[in-house]
């Protein structure tokens, strides 16, 4: 079985353009209209075939890409309301309540840990990287690092 | 009582390539990226759905681990896809087979049926090879 031969391979193309265009454009507004026109389907046949093979409906993949670059922005001390805007969120409040759903945490409790961790991890950075590893990169002799990590 | 990997090594010849490689065109989070002097860094990622597995990735330089022939032979050695890295799951291997493919990921094998069920190779940006794999792989392979 080759590329070429493997069954539906049509399909399959059209259904990863669709993940892609999401992947793309999670920050534009964009609804299922638009992902369905992308792939070529109509609404309910692209919606079957999407969760067949994501697992999750294209609408639950979008709100999961949202919700994962958010993680990146916050850890990346971008604020909460800069970050809710930025994946495509209209509302900050609608945001910190999906977010705290999925995540388990509120996007500001998120942000103040990724500050705290970013924080420490200048203060001593060889504290986060196991020892054998330090000792074959030669990064427990340098001086500056053994005076943080004291 | 082991109970879990939670960190191993896959050996690049350059870290922002690999960066590069395993974030934007795998999909992996960036865990840990701390710059630990000039031009170093400790570079470890997680495959999407296993964040307490961590991969460094690891530069093959010059250092007190791999005295120059040693670093040489071994980025030769990379290059030429002599090492395996392991076996990647994924929920639909013709669906990841066609998204990583348009990123411009290399495959030395197509999806193919074998004995022990459906397979492929690729190359990372290094050389070092990896199998991908249907979660289910005795199970029915196509999902659409």
């Amino acid at each position: 079985m080759t590329a070429e031969q493997y069954p539906k391979v049509y399909l399959y193309r059209r259904i990863v353009q669709a993940k892609l265009f999401i992947d793309n454009n999670y920050a534009d507004k964009i609804d299922l209209g638009n992902i369905s026109d992308e792939a070529y389907f109509s609404k309910f046949h692209f919606i079957r075939l999407f969760k067949s093979v994501y697992g999750k409906t294209p609408h639950q993949y979008l709100k999961n890409v949202r919700i994962e670059k958010a993680k990146e922005l916050l850890k990346n001390e971008v604020s909460v309301s800069e970050a809710c805007f930025f994946v495509g969120f209209d509302s900050v409040s609608s945001f910190s309540g999906l977010f705290s759903k999925v995540v388990g945490t509120s996007p500001s409790a998120y942000l103040t840990k990724h500050q705290q961790t970013k924080r420490k991890i200048s203060l001593a950075p060889l504290s986060f990287v196991p020892g054998c590893y330090a000792y074959q990169h030669g990064w427990l002799e340098n001086s500056n690092f053994e005076e943080a990590s004291d | 009582m082991i109970t879990k990997m939670t960190i191993t090594n896959i050996h690049v010849i350059n870290q922002d390539s690999a960066y590069d490689f395993y974030v934007n065109k795998l999909g992996f989070k960036l865990v840990d990226d701390i710059q630990m002097g000039p031009g170093t860094r400790w570079l470890t990622v997680s495959p999407p759905e296993q964040p307490d597995l961590q991969l460094v990735l690891f530069p093959v330089t010059v250092s007190k681990m791999f005295p120059k022939e040693i670093a040489d032979n071994l980025i030769d050695l990379i290059r030429k896809g002599i090492f395996g890295c392991g076996v990647l799951t994924c929920n639909d291997i013709f669906a990841t087979y066609e998204e990583l493919k348009s990123k411009g990921v290399e495959f030395i094998k197509a999806p193919t049926k074998e004995f022990y069920g459906t397979e492929a190779l690729f190359k990372d940006d290094s050389g070092n090879f990896f199998s991908l794999q249907p979660i289910n792989n005795f199970g029915n392979e196509n999902n659409i």
